[in-house]
């Protein structure tokens, strides 16, 4: 029997190389002209422990990692220990017979094990032991059945981005060419994998952080200021490497309170600004974002979550941050809080994110994880959404009227007071993070304590007539609606797309803007709804808590992932079917 | 002709009678006017503290931010629109407390910006605890049996951690004050001024004749600051010899030397617009 879909995963020590014949795999599949979703798994260290990457592969679009693996490619003995529950039936389990025994009796009937002398094999072809990992990948096209020309135009693209010398490619063309032999003769081309060979229809292939970093670029931002933390660090590399072509400021600063008081500075002076971290990173950040929300300074920062708390698991995925978010600083100001599901959605809501906060002048954060952050998805370019640029109320010189002294705080309709940049003629006044008047000096009285509460509340109400509602996805007359946010999207679609197929009636809510809350909308949803059940990556059901504070309803269950690990749709689906 | 009048807005300060600020303020003012800098040129960004409060005071565009942190705050403006002159105030506690790592990298960094320190050796606005420079033995409210700790040398720190103008003046002394807040500004790169500051109110060891014992003149002994030796000498001198004027000055490479996007222009200046991006996603085919 012959299938067209296949997820192929590949183990080995930190060192071995995984990350890089994974991604190797993933893009030459794309190329292929094939629906790919990648996902890693890696401890915090640079050699030995554990990594894998997987890829799922499919003729159809494909929004999660799915599971079971069916080709497991092993360079050690600790990813066939760790990935044999994994496996279908009939994988084909590819090992590393140079340091690895594995017996075809360990797996089920169906099985096809294969052991090859990886580093040998690389040893002849002149690539030494490190060319072990293109071995496997030799094999992994030829269990797949993908012609060996796909897998020999990847290493060259790779080894060229990296500015290696033609020989290295050569030898490692050669290295990977024995892999593919060996399995080749073993299966004799009889792969069950049958692939609809093609070339790309023009499909990119992004992690939610590269999508966002080049939304960011997209809307103007021109600093970027950060401090590497995971699952964040690759938005600084985006903005590191693109800085001179996109005239852009990168500053990797001493600490995270450095970036995101920078960040604000530069917002300050009228430059589209943001910063970047996770979890531990935006803790130091915290009183920082409440002096944006104070001196009313644009200002974007995206948190990338991990789980937590402390160091917690750096490497692993987690939506455990979404109250701290929502209520990180002392004191009380409107902040928006938005939690893109996608990597379409990430390149679309940051550039919304540089929008909203100049034109209402508070912190808008952006959540990620690293599940969203660091998989690869394909993306069809034509569905990145570019928004218009909108830049708020910007005082010039021509405008000040030189009879009246300038109301940095002036409090308006909508609770927006019209900004000066620094330079301007005329337009000095106190950028202040202590309570002001609306001349921005410091201010104790009561009475106009509360009309700056009120100023700047107004700008909350006046935010949320702004945003799009979410909506309904799916069957209108669903049994079961899930409600879910972030990355928590993509295996939530895939299940229900799994249970339509058997014949069952679900739908999903994504809330993508979460501050300020869309209440009328979801509570209309709610009531509606037969029965309710929240999806969320952490222990407490952290939306389910907040939905609950602004709606007053609860949902009917929750479905919650705390390991560290992102859904699956094959799990998701077994737990929604004990619900309907 | 400009004036320290229109730098200072209409608010009334509310320091204690003797404090340092009302003579170091004024002093900046008198330095900005004498350089011809208009006020709207001027971005300062504040600490908290007493010398902070200052922030009302002034007329440009100040920004008052939080505890330790008026450097990283001022780093962001300069970088986004070096056309302005970036001025940093703190006081001791936040500039070597909670902003002692903003210090270290900004000196580093060799950007250019000036940094006014209001050291009074105590933390004056929370009613005189000990800081980070505040003499060892010293008894304070937080360190009612003395301070076991070594005071901090934040001139020598300077110096040795990349700053390129490095000077100290004294509160008490208004023309060698302005003066030297002058060069600062005039400087090209980090130049960071330490205001030996008297608190009459909570210090009383660091008093008016204290200060009159130890203080000499650097231009008065024939000083060379361009000699980076003996300015770690100057500055690493034992507390009964306290210099005033400026330590160390080199021309250095800037920071902002080191970003081509502002050869040609402050960041600010560039248009916000939609980009064109998609020829460079084509590279995640």
């Amino acid at each position: 029997m012959t299938q067209n879909n296949f997820n192929w995963k590949i183990g080995g020590e930190a060192g071995y190389g995984i990350m890089s014949a994974g991604a190797m795999f993933s893009r030459a599949m794309l190329r292929a002209g094939q629906f790919v979703f990648d996902y890693t798994e890696y401890p915090s260290l640079i050699r030995g422990g554990h990594n894998t990457y997987e890829v799922s592969v499919s003729p159809d679009p494909i929004f999660g990692v799915r599971r079971p693996i069916h080709i497991l490619v092993a360079l050690n003995r600790a990813t066939i220990d760790y990935q044999k529950i994994e496996l279908s039936p009939n994988a084909i389990v590819i090992f590393n017979s140079d340091n690895t025994k594995a017996e075809a009796s360990e797996f089920a009937k169906e099985a096809v094990v294969i052991g090859i002398p990886m580093e040998k094999l690389s040893i002849d072809s002149g690539a030494e032991r490190v060319g072990r990992n293109t071995v496997a990948l030799g094999a992994s096209f030829a269990a797949c059945g993908v012609p060996f020309d796909r897998l020999k135009e990847i290493i060259e693209l790779n080894f060229s981005l990296k500015k290696k010398d033609g020989k290295v490619a050569e030898v490692n063309i050669k290295a990977a060419k024995a892999g593919y032999e060996h399995i080749r003769q073993k299966l004799q081309n009889n792969s069950p994998f049958q692939l609809k060979i093609q070339d790309n229809p023009g499909r990119l292939l992004m992690s939610g952080n590269d999508a966002l970093s080049w939304g960011a670029i997209k809307a103007g931002c021109n600093f970027y200021s950060g401090y590497p933390m995971t699952p964040s660090t690759s938005i600084l590399h985006v903005f590191a490497a693109q800085a001179p072509k996109y005239s852009m400021v990168v500053k990797h600063t001493e600490d995270e309170i450095t970036a995101i008081c920078a960040a604000i500075g530069a917002g300050y002076t009228g430059v589209r600004s943001m910063t970047a971290t996770s979890g531990g990173g935006f803790a130091l950040m915290v009183e920082a974002l409440g002096m944006a929300g104070m001196v009313e300074v644009p200002l974007v920062i995206v948190e990338s979550m991990r789980p937590g708390p402390s160091t917690g698991m750096p490497t692993w995925t987690g939506q455990e941050d979404l109250k701290f978010v929502l209520s990180a600083s002392q004191g009380e100001f409107p902040r928006v809080v938005v939690a893109p599901g996608d990597v379409e959605q990430s390149y679309q809501y940051i550039q919304q994110a540089f929008n909203i906060a100049e034109e209402f002048q508070t912190p808008v954060v952006v959540m990620m994880d690293k599940y969203l952050g660091s998989s690869h998805k394909w993306v069809n370019p034509k569905e990145l959404k570019n928004e218009p640029i909108k830049r708020g109320m910007i005082v010039h010189e021509k405008d000040l009227k030189t009879d009246e002294p300038y109301l940095r705080y002036l409090d308006t309709v909508n609770g927006v007071s019209p900004r000066t940049l620094p330079g301007t003629k005329g337009g000095m006044h106190i950028a202040n993070s202590d309570e002001h008047n609306e001349k921005s000096f410091t201010e104790e009285d009561a009475s106009e304590r509360a009309r700056m509460m009120d100023k700047r509340f107004k700008k909350e109400a006046a935010i949320a007539k702004n945003l799009p509602n979410p909506e309904l996805e799916g069957e209108k007359n669903a049994d079961l609606t899930l409600i879910t946010w972030g990355s928590a999207k993509g295996p939530v679609q895939e299940a229900i797309h799994v249970l339509k197929l058997e014949g069952k009636k679900v739908n999903m809510l994504q809330i993508v803007f979460i501050s300020p809350f869309p209440t009328e909308k979801v509570q209309e949803v709610m009531k509606k709804a037969k029965k309710i059940a929240i999806v969320e990556n952490n222990k407490t059901g952290q939306l389910a808590g907040w939905l609950r504070e602004q709606t007053g309803l609860a949902p009917d269950y929750k479905i919650l992932k705390y390991d560290g690990r992102p859904f699956f749709a094959h799990e998701l689906v077994e737990t929604i079917k004990e619900l309907l | 002709m400009l004036t320290q009048k229109d730098y200072t807005s209409p608010y009334t300060p509310t320091w204690c009678p003797g404090c340092g600020n009302y003579s170091i303020y004024p002093a900046t003012k008198m330095a900005l006017a004498q350089l011809g800098i208009e006020p709207h040129q001027v971005a300062m960004a504040f600490d908290i503290g007493c010398s902070s409060n200052g922030a009302n005071y002034w007329h440009l565009y100040s920004f008052h931010s939080i505890h330790g942190r008026s450097l990283p705050v001022a780093v962001g403006i300069k970088l986004a629109n070096h056309d302005l002159h970036v001025i940093a105030d703190a006081g001791d506690g936040g500039a070597f407390g909670e902003g002692m790592s903003h210090f270290v990298h900004t000196c580093r960094s060799n950007i250019n910006i000036t940094y006014l320190v209001h050291d009074n050796h105590l933390y004056s606005l929370t009613q005189g605890q000990a800081s980070p420079t505040s003499m060892k033995g010293m008894k304070t409210k937080s360190t009612p049996y003395g301070i076991i700790d070594q005071s901090f040398n934040p001139l020598a720190t300077a110096i040795i951690n990349g700053a390129t103008f490095v000077a100290q003046a004294f509160s008490a002394d208004i023309p060698g004050m302005t003066e030297i807040i002058k060069q600062a500004i005039q400087h090209r790169g980090f130049a960071y001024v330490n205001i030996l500051q008297l608190c009459p109110t909570f210090n009383k060891v660091n008093t008016l004749e204290w200060y009159k014992q130890r203080l000499y003149k650097l231009s008065e002994v024939g000083h060379d600051p361009k000699d980076y030796s003996k300015a770690v000498g100057v500055a690493t001198q034992a507390n009964d010899k306290l210099p005033l004027g400026i330590i160390y000055q080199v021309q250095k490479p800037i920071y902002e030397d080191g970003i081509p996007t502002l050869a040609q222009m402050p960041l600010v200046k560039r248009p916000v617009t939609s980009i064109d991006v998609s020829e460079s996603l084509k590279s995640y085919s």
